[in-house]
Formats: C-alpha cells, sequence, structure tokens
C-alpha cells in the first residue's frame, strides 16, 4: 500500500517551511552562538555575537528576516519508496517557494540567467536534490543559502598523496581567503571523496548535520575537530575584526572515490545557518 | 574599544578625515543603497556622461538588497551584503563625490588607494543581523531602477546607525589589524 502525498500539501508545508526557517534561528546554530559568545577573547568579537543573538530574538518575535539575504532555496528531500506523491514534486516545491518568499515578505534574489540577470520575482526556481530511500517517509530538508558565503566555497581535485593534510589544508586555506567575506563565524560544510560532483553536494548536505553533533566515524570527528582548530587559529573572529571564533562547526560527509582522486569540496556557511526539515 | 562617534549625513572632508580604522560611528541622515546592478547602471551613466539620480557628493552609499516591508514596517531585514563585488565601480563613485561606503568583508588594494586619493572611509556594519539594523532605518523610498527589485536604489533616513570603520583615508585596515592581534601559528 502506497503513502499518497498531495502536491497541493507540499506545496503548503513548503510555503510555511521557508518562512519559518528564514525568521527562526534554530536552536543549534543558537546554542552555538551562546557558547560562542563565553569563549571569544575579543571584547568587540564578544559585542558582535551578542548581537547576533539579539538579532535572532528581534526576527523570531517580529517574524522578520534574520538576514537579508533570504537566498537560494536549496532543499534535499529523501522520498521514501513507499511514497506516491499526487502531482509533481518539483513545481510543487517551487510553489511552495513562490508562496513562502512572497507572502512571508523575503527576498527574491534568483535571476532567471546567469549572463542576463532578470530577477525572477518570486525566489524561483529552488535548487532541489533528491534520494530514493527505502521506507514510507517524505523529508523535506531545506537550506535557504546566502550568496556572500556560497561564493567563498570552492573544490580542488587532490590526487590520494596528498591525504588528510591536503585536505586539511584545503580547508583552512579557502576559510582564510573568504576572511572577513562570508560573516564569521560561519559554518563549513566539507565533501570529501565521490566525484567532482559529488563532493560539492556532499559539502552542501553536511550543512545540514545539527551544530554541536560530530561525524559518527571517530576519525571524521576528530578530523572535524582538528580542521575546526586550524580555522579558529587563523584569528579572522566574528566579522573578520580579529577573534578566536571564527567557526562555530565544521562538518564533513565522505564518499567511496576512484583510485587516483581525492576530490575535496568546502561549502562555506554563514552563522546566520538557516536549515530545518519536515516529515511528511 | 573606542566610544561612539556619532555623524550626520552628508559627510564632510573633515568629518572623514577624523576618522581611524577601528572607529565606531552612529550614522544619521540619508544614505543611499546600491549593489551590484545599481552600480552598474550608475557607473555606465558616469561613462556616458548622463546625470546620476542623486547627488553623490558628499554621500555614504549602503551595500544592501533588503526584503520587503511587512505591513506596519518601513523596511524588512536590511544587513550589509559583501562588498568586493562593487570594488570594480567604487573608484568611478569616489571621483563624483562619494565619501563613504557601508558593507561587509575586505576592498581591493586599489579601492583602498583611491579612499586615499579621493578622501572617502569604507565602513562595515554588522553582516547578517538584518532584522537589528532595521530598526535603526526610519523612512525608505525608491529613486531610482526600481525594475531592479530587491537591487533598486534607495533612499534611506536611518537613526544612529552603528558602523565600524574599517578603512580609513590613511591606508590603515581594520581587518588586517585584527587578524594579527588572534592569529595562532
Amino acid at each position: 500500500m502506497m503513502k499518497k502525498i498531495a502536491a497541493s500539501t507540499i506545496a503548503q508545508k513548503v510555503r510555511d517551511l521557508c518562512i519559518e526557517a528564514n525568521c527562526i534561528l534554530s536552536s543549534d546554530v543558537l546554542q552555538a552562538l551562546e557558547r560562542a559568545e563565553k569563549e571569544e577573547e575579543s571584547q568587540i568579537g564578544r559585542e558582535i555575537i551578542s548581537q547576533l543573538i539579539d538579532n535572532a530574538r528581534i526576527a523570531r518575535e517580529e517574524m522578520l528576516p534574520l538576514c537579508q539575504d533570504t537566498g537560494v532555496a536549496v532543499f534535499f528531500v529523501e522520498m521514501g519508496t513507499g511514497v506516491f506523491i499526487e502531482g509533481d514534486l518539483i513545481e510543487a516545491i517551487n510553489e511552495g517557494v513562490r508562496k513562502g518568499y512572497t507572502e512571508g515578505y523575503l527576498r527574491k534574489s534568483i535571476v532567471s540567467d546567469p549572463l542576463n540577470r532578470v530577477n525572477t520575482g518570486d525566489n524561483t526556481p529552488a535548487i532541489v536534490h533528491v534520494d530514493i530511500v527505502p521506507g514510507d517517509e517524505l523529508k523535506i530538508f531545506f537550506l535557504p543559502k546566502g550568496g556572500g558565503s556560497e561564493n567563498m566555497s570552492g573544490i580542488k581535485m587532490l590526487t590520494p598523496a596528498a591525504g588528510k593534510e591536503g585536505v586539511i589544508d584545503f580547508v583552512v586555506q579557502k576559510v582564510k581567503e573568504a576572511g572577513s567575506n562570508p560573516c564569521p563565524p560561519i559554518v563549513v560544510g566539507v565533501g570529501i571523496g565521490g566525484t567532482f560532483e559529488k563532493a560539492a553536494i556532499l559539502a552542501k548536505k553536511a550543512l545540514l548535520r545539527p551544530l554541536g553533533m560530530r561525524n559518527p566515524r571517530p576519525d571524521l570527528a576528530s578530523l572535524e575537530e582538528e580542521i575546526l582548530t586550524r580555522i579558529n587559529n587563523l584569528g579572522i573572529g566574528p566579522q573578520g575584526f580579529g577573534g578566536r571564533i571564527t567557526a562555530l562547526a565544521v562538518n564533513i560527509l565522505t564518499h567511496p572515490c576512484h583510485i587516483t582522486a581525492l576530490p575535496v569540496a568546502v561549502n562555506i556557511e554563514c552563522h546566520a545557518h538557516r536549515h530545518k526539515e519536515i516529515v511528511l | 574599544m573606542s566610544e561612539w562617534i556619532k555623524l550626520k549625513t552628508p559627510l564632510s572632508k573633515k568629518d572623514v578625515s577624523t576618522l581611524r580604522a577601528g572607529d565606531r560611528v552612529l550614522l544619521s541622515g540619508k544614505v543611499y543603497t546600491a549593489r551590484d546592478a545599481a552600480h552598474k547602471r550608475l557607473v555606465e551613466l558616469i561613462q556616458s556622461g548622463g546625470k546620476l539620480p542623486f547627488d553623490l557628493e558628499g554621500q555614504v552609499i549602503y551595500y544592501v538588497g533588503p526584503t520587503p516591508p511587512p505591513p506596519g514596517k518601513v523596511i524588512g531585514s536590511a544587513g550589509p551584503t559583501t562588498s568586493y563585488r562593487m570594488d570594480p565601480y567604487a573608484p568611478v563613485l569616489m571621483e563624483k563625490g562619494m565619501r563613504g561606503m557601508i558593507g561587509k568583508g575586505s576592498r581591493s588594494d586599489y579601492v583602498k588607494d583611491a579612499m586615499k586619493k579621493f578622501g572617502c572611509v569604507y565602513f562595515a556594519a554588522v553582516g547578517g543581523a538584518g532584522a537589528l539594523l532595521s530598526k535603526r532605518i526610519k523612512a525608505s523610498k525608491v529613486v531610482a531602477y526600481e525594475d531592479l527589485g530587491p537591487e533598486a536604489v534607495r533612499e534611506l533616513d536611518v537613526e544612529d546607525f552603528p558602523v565600524i570603520v574599517i578603512n580609513d583615508i590613511y591606508g590603515s585596515d581594520l581587518y588586517e589589524e585584527g587578524i594579527k592581534k588572534y592569529q595562532k601559528s
């Protein structure tokens, strides 16, 4: 027996998801900021983090977006094999984005063509990644991704000889180059392995893991800690004014890869790290 | 940390000459918004000898594309966007009298050189604090390029809008100085 879900239900849920994720900072990020405020050594750094916490309170109370860049609407969908969608999944998501961004007074930041650059006026189309998984649930993860931090991201096709050290150096190098641009303290998504495109998708997907939760594989958990320490030794600090807390977390995802290859992708995310999921 | 310095826009040459990297400033008066697409049009207009939609003399340009105002508010969330994207255009606007820029993130060396040459400062506002910063904006109206939507040029009335001087007209850079203090090898 298939579980039936109407496209109109998906559109309505996505509408609400867009508004809530953009106005209500999730508790994992808020807690990470509160912890960072205690740990930050620089006075101006502490003051900035305190303003970010204030900003989150105002946004929540007044349902104002945390940041004016309400992002490109990125979705990761996990669709159970036992789910039957009555209608078009992608169109339903786009309809939800259209409604959410219009009715929620969110900014429309998408141009229809990268070269001709005319605003589509409703923040569509969304970027949607779909995985088919066992079960009868439809999980929708939403990540409104800001442009300033996205622009600081990068990928490198390392060779196996570069090893763990090569990966660490590349990630730290990208964060160093980004400096004050991506609104530190940042969150760093890292994809290691797969292919050119797989590594980039993994780096973004890694951002979905709640802050404060380490990789279940002990060696990767320790690699996350090691990279975070290296990043925080850069001294960039909150907003790049100098300080201890340059990143709140490093999240890694890995995938098997070719014998010749060691792809590594870094997706940089600002402190206004908006992510939310729903299960239908 | 320095005490807050209160300044009114438009800025005079003297205002700008007193500011140093790291100074914290509360700006009041009018500021104009412009980001990528509006900068492209403004500079094309200058290069073709056209008349600008507002007088740039002494003005401050705020790199922001706000969210639409919800009912009962003058503006939505309105924090700074990353500034380096405006680098190719900034020196042309400085030559036309622009005396301040508000954004976030570091600038190219040629922009810093132009700031020294023309007497213009670069301020940062706190990126990602758009809801908080919107409280310091008292009025907003579109003055040019309405077709650009969030990228239209708006005239904002700001009151005690909090910024920090990143680059002064003497060549100092708060980002470079801040990092030096905290980096560990």
